[in-house]
């Protein structure tokens, strides 16, 4: 516990001293304690996805943490969909409610996060102001200033980053297929062993972009606007993949898990014996608590899987927007991070640069187990980049006009 | 001042139609008989007399006692106690509570005076009892002491012995007139049954449809 | 100031429910100013009429309205007629208050858990019986016809239709009917069926047309039971609202219009039906025949009831093996290794929801059940009945599908200011929990002999000192029923929780659900289990209370009075 307080004090004068210039950083360590100043005694209503426990109790976690260094106190409110938070703001807009809104902070990416810009529903910019986002090294990892193809403008703070990966038991399948047409050859000769979330939700419309971006001719399209590219032409590859898988699926295509959750649990109940994920640690999780075989393993595509960042943001009326930026700062702090890609908490995976941590600090990072499914850093892969926004809609809309209608 | 019930030219009318008419005065101990068949108007007058009556009927005249206009009273100021059918022993108190729901307010002394008038009426030592563990005969009886306990001035019997036991309907019927005259109450008795009426001794009203 | 009961409660009822329904209409014109829509045209109504799959989500919804409500009518129809006045019937009146006390969504979990593939029934039978080692690839649960939807949809509306039965057949002296029409040489279901259901029937209406209403419109059941792609109408509303492109949200707010015209159409037919039906009859029940297959229709009774009785608690039971499961493989009959954890994981994380819960429900219920009371007590009163009108407003919030309505209110709430949270979870709880405590109450309380008061104020008490000192004594065990009745409906409360409370407010349900989306079906037990308890606590309090308080007096337990 000692420790711990010891390792926070540290980053928060990293945080606060750590400036280019002394003059500068007078002038920003100023205004951090204004914000410290003004956060205490507030509290966060911090909208973030509620289902998995293992990530509610981390809040829980980074609740009481920041109450006790900070006095701010947290809140967690435990959305089934980041949407639902995202239709919160936009009553209140509509509503003409301009300060005090109901929310504070918005665990988003993607399509949320380009309709909250698009829709001026942000509070911001206000990235640079927090002495951890140097952390992150903002310069040389590009991929922290662009969501899903969008660009962050300082609107919002990169928390985690996501991997697609697959996993099976390595009893049942020693040799998974390891590009879309090994797995149609594999779905094949094993009918309804394996099947994908119902898109819209966000891993079944990741499946889609996964095939998409491994089949089609010209991918580069896939990362500027839709309206820009023929839809027609550059989907075609994947819809002649789905047209040819779906009678192999599970039920014949004819039902869907409802999210990722879902698919875990017919994994676990041996319905099918090829599942994924956008976390390395969710089938480790699944080990630990029992609902999957100890011998289920992660495994990625050859030519490498889609990967995003996911960040927090706050709404343009958040009625404690300094408190919510003293919590996002301690979430970006080495030892938050550090509790966050731990599977025994969580196992999601830093957005800090290695680089800028002490050496102690990046040891630790890199000595850190991954639970018994991950595969190894060097193992991971490729990240293939999520396409640009528009794509999901397109994509979604496309997937509901051949697939949604009987 | 006049002791009894007075009805002074009360007459009961159901959406204009007459359905009776008395003017007479009932002297402390003596029981008024009303009969008729149903629906010809005698329940109606012992709530209009007890302060219930509702639409759609109406009454005219007025009801004196003991000297006293009681016509506009409310009910529970009227001291007009009120027998029916059922003993109607409230299920949710034991005897004694039933009595005590009655008699007016003061001291321990109530309780006392609850269980000796129970003795008197032969039913020692039934204080604590459950209403619902009582025979008929002995419902009746307490039904009866809870009224004479609450220290009315006149009392209205709305066939109260119709659903006894042939056996025992003649004790009980005697029993409660001998108390109602003992007690000095000027009563209206309703009923279909002759026998009551004759049991009753005092004046007797046909009514008609 | 009595007076004045009847109308706040109809304003209550209905004025939410029509401002909500404005609320979802303009956006639906594309009127939804914030997101510079001002162009008023069909433009949401196109889109939601050229949505693919639409066609199939409404008939979903137009079909699993009408064909629960006829299996639902009739199912309880058929256990009144065989179980009427027999030993069964006093067990079946106490089995009901526990079935309906379970949460829609717990009791959507269990059974899908019972049916599956590899579900409950499949573990018990294989391999040993069929030879599965495997789950087979059958789809069952989620079916594309709405088949499980259905089924679930029944199982927890019939006993919905047995305890709403239960009044009216006391008013109507069914007991007597019976034994006349008996007496007259009827078989027992054709005596039940010719005299009793045409009096019971009209009285019954309104409850059947809630259950249409919420079959054709409900979300919690739909979602875990219900076909996927397309979904029910609902499913397919909340899915627009949840989408990440807000232009969806005035396609959402047609269909939302589009479900109620979709229920009230299916409520429309089933009218016509009624008419239909009523006419057919006619002749049947003056034919003089005193047997109509009363053997078969005996035994197809005796047969589904244990059925319905029998998966209900299996599923539960299920439920409760898989919250203590640690590991439990397909196809192990049971568990093959246990752990205290899922419970622990509730215990660490129930006790504020399970506070916020009781707090609601407590509160809630409790203003329900005074309103309620004023409102019956002035009717009682003024000597007449509330007449049809209140009758019929009292079913508005049970027949409006919630999923239209409520987004529209939270837009209400917004713009009168009222900060999301507690208090506004309640007010809208209170909407909900009204009728049903009015539904619950009102029979007892009109039964209830006026001879008591007039007793009473003959012997000295004033009109409100009977009134306390006897009409609501006698009435403790109604009261409480209503009570927990109007608490295990606060309790199960989703979406009014999850929106006026702008997800501020953690009650058992709204934790469940959001956990239900990490669909570990372990927690999901425990969850589900906790949300259950609560209810089904309340209702054993409601049981019980009158029990001891009235242990040594007769007159107050059995006998309705």
């Amino acid at each position: 516990m000692l420790f711990r307080r010891g390792m926070a004090t540290l980053s928060v004068i990293l945080g606060l001293f750590g400036g280019s210039s002394a003059g500068a950083a007078d002038k920003a360590s100023t205004e951090w304690t204004q914000v410290l100043e003004a956060a205490r005694g507030q509290t966060v209503y911090w909208n973030a996805w509620g289902g998995d426990p293992r990530i509610n109790a981390y809040i829980d976690w980074a609740g009481e943490q920041a109450h006790e260094r900070f006095g701010v106190s947290v809140v967690h409110v435990k959305l089934t969909d980041t949407a639902e938070a995202v239709a919160r703001v936009l009553a209140e807009k509509s509503a003409g409610r301009s300060e005090g809104g109901a929310v504070d902070l918005i665990w988003i990416n993607g399509e949320n996060f380009a309709a909250m810009k698009r829709n001026g529903l942000l509070f911001g910019p206000w990235l640079d102001r927090l002495p951890n986002h140097r952390l992150t090294d903002p310069a040389n990892n590009p991929e922290l200033n662009l969501d899903f193809g969008v660009a962050v403008d300082g609107l919002e703070m990169p928390w985690a980053r996501a991997r697609l990966v697959f996993y099976r038991d390595t009893v049942v399948l020693p040799e998974p297929p390891l590009n879309t047409d090994a797995l149609l050859a594999w779905t094949r000769e094993n009918p309804g062993r394996f099947t994908y979330p119902l898109p819209p939700s966000f891993l079944g419309t990741t499946f889609l972009k996964q095939v998409l971006i491994e089949r089609a001719a010209n991918s580069s399209a896939l990362y500027n606007p839709v309206s820009e590219a023929d839809f027609a032409a550059i989907s075609k590859p994947l819809c002649d993949y789905l047209d040819a898988l779906h009678p192999t699926l599970w039920r014949q295509a004819r039902s869907f898990p409802e999210n990722a959750g879902g698919m875990r649990r017919l994994m676990s109940d041996g319905e099918i014996d090829i599942a994924f994920a956008f976390s390395q640690a969710d089938a480790s999780a699944g080990i630990d608590s029992g609902e999957l075989p100890a011998t289920v393993r992660n495994y990625v595509f050859d030519a490498g899987t889609i990967g995003n960042v996911s960040f927090l943001a706050i709404p343009f009326n958040a009625g404690h927007s300094n408190a919510a930026m003293v919590l996002a700062n301690f979430l970006l702090s080495p030892e938050a991070q550090m509790r966050k890609q731990d599977p025994a908490y969580w196992g999601s995976a830093t957005v800090l640069s290695l680089g800028q941590l002490t050496r102690e600090q990046a040891d630790a990072f890199r000595n850190l187990d991954l639970g018994p499914a991950a595969l190894p850093a060097d193992q991971l892969g490729t990240m293939l980049a999520e396409p640009h926004p528009s794509w999901t809609e397109a994509l979604e809309a496309e997937w509901v006009r051949r697939y949604g209608v009987r | 001042m006049s002791l009894g019930l007075g009805l002074k030219d009360v007459r009961i009318t159901l959406e204009g139609r007459e359905l009776l008419a008395l003017d007479c005065m009932i002297a402390p101990g003596e029981v008024l008989t009303v009969m008729g068949p149903s629906g010809s108007g005698k329940s109606t007058l012992l709530s209009f007399v007890a302060g219930f009556l509702t639409a759609p009927f109406t009454a005219e005249g007025r009801i004196e006692l003991n000297g006293a206009d009681i016509t506009d009273a409310a009910p529970e100021l009227r001291h007009v106690g009120l027998l029916f059918q059922d003993p109607m022993l409230f299920p949710h108190l034991n005897v004694g509570g039933n009595l005590l729901f009655g008699m007016p307010p003061g001291g321990r002394a109530r309780a006392t005076a609850a269980g000796e008038a129970l003795a008197r009426f032969g039913l020692d030592g039934f204080m604590d009892r459950d209403p619902a563990t009582l025979s008929g005969g002995q419902a009746s009886r307490v039904a009866l002491l809870r009224l004479l306990l609450s220290e009315p001035k006149a009392a209205l019997l709305d066939e109260p012995f119709s659903k006894l036991d042939r056996h025992l309907r003649g004790d009980i019927r005697r029993f409660t007139f001998e108390r109602l005259r003992d007690a000095g109450l000027p009563s209206i008795l309703v009923t279909h049954d002759p026998e009551d009426a004759e049991a009753a001794g005092g004046p007797v009203v046909e009514l008609a449809i | 100031m009595l007076r004045l009961a009847p109308y706040l409660v109809a304003a209550i009822l209905t004025l939410p429910v029509l401002a909500g329904m404005l609320g979802a209409l303009i956006p639906s014109f594309g009127f939804l100013p914030v997101l510079g829509k001002t162009d008023v045209g069909f433009g949401p109504w196109r889109a939601l009429l050229a949505w693919p799959g639409l066609g199939t989500s409404v008939l979903l919804s137009f079909l699993s309205g009408l064909v629960t409500a006829a299996i639902a009518l009739s199912l309880a129809l058929l256990f009144l007629a065989i179980f009427f006045e027999t030993r069964a019937f006093t067990w079946l009146r106490q089995a009901i208050a526990p079935l309906l006390a379970v949460p829609h969504a717990a009791a959507a979990f269990a059974l899908a858990f019972l049916i599956a593939p590899s579900g409950f029934l499949a573990r018990l039978m294989s391999p040993w019986a069929t030879g599965w080692q495997r789950p087979p690839d059958l789809l069952i649960v989620q079916d594309e016809w709405g088949l499980s939807l259905m089924a679930g949809l029944v199982m927890k509306e019939v006993p919905f239709l047995l305890l709403m039965a239960l009044a009216p057949l006391a008013q109507i002296h069914a007991g007597e009917r019976m034994r006349l029409a008996r007496s007259f040489g009827y078989g027992r279901v054709s005596a039940w069926f010719k005299t009793i259901v045409p009096a019971l029937y009209p009285l019954l209406r309104l409850p059947v047309y809630a259950v249409i209403a919420y079959s054709s419109a409900n979300i919690d059941v739909a979602l875990i039971l219900g076909p996927v792609s397309p979904p029910p109408l609902a499913v397919q509303i909340l899915r627009w609202s949840n989408d990440p492109d807000l232009d969806f949200r005035m396609i959402a707010s047609a269909g939302a219009i589009l479900q109620f015209v979709v229920t009230a159409g299916a409520i429309a037919v089933w009218i016509l039906a009624e008419r239909c039906v009523g006419l057919l009859v006619r002749g049947q029940l003056v034919s003089g025949r005193r047997v109509a297959g009363d053997a078969g229709f005996a035994t197809l009774g005796r047969g589904l009831f244990p059925v319905l009785i029998l998966a209900s608690m299996l599923g539960i039971a299920a439920l409760g093996l898989n919250a203590f499961a640690r590991v439990w493989r397909f196809p192990d009959a049971l568990p093959g290794r246990w752990t205290m954890a899922h419970w622990q994981s509730v215990a660490e994380t129930a006790g504020g929801p399970i506070a916020a819960t009781l707090w609601i429900a407590l509160l809630t219920t409790l203003l329900s059940v005074v309103l309620v009371v004023c409102v019956l007590e002035n009717e009682r009163q003024r000597g007449a009945r509330s007449g049809r009108a209140l009758e019929f407003l009292i079913y508005v919030p049970l027949l409006v599908p919630q999923i239209g309505f409520i987004f529209g209110l939270v837009l209400l709430a917004e713009m009168a200011g009222a900060p999301p949270g507690g208090g506004l979870v309640a007010a809208g709880h209170v909407i909900f929990v009204l009728p049903y405590v009015y539904l619950s109450l009102a029979e007892a309380y009109r039964r209830q002999d006026p001879a008591w008061t007039k007793l009473a104020r003959t012997l000295g008490q004033s009109a409100s000192g009977a009134f306390w000192k006897v009409r609501l004594p006698m009435l403790l065990t109604p009261l409480l029923t209503a009570f927990a009745v109007g608490a295990a409906i606060s309790i199960g409360q989703y979406l009014v929780t999850r929106l006026l409370g702008a997800g501020r407010v953690e009650t058992v349900t709204t934790e469940a659900i959001a956990l239900a989306a990490g669909g570990d079906r372990r927690l999901i037990g425990a969850w589900a289990l906790t949300q259950a308890i609560l209810p089904v606590a309340g209702f054993a309090l409601a049981l019980a209370a009158p029990r001891l308080i009235w242990r040594n007096r007769r007159g107050m337990l059995g006998g309705s009075r």
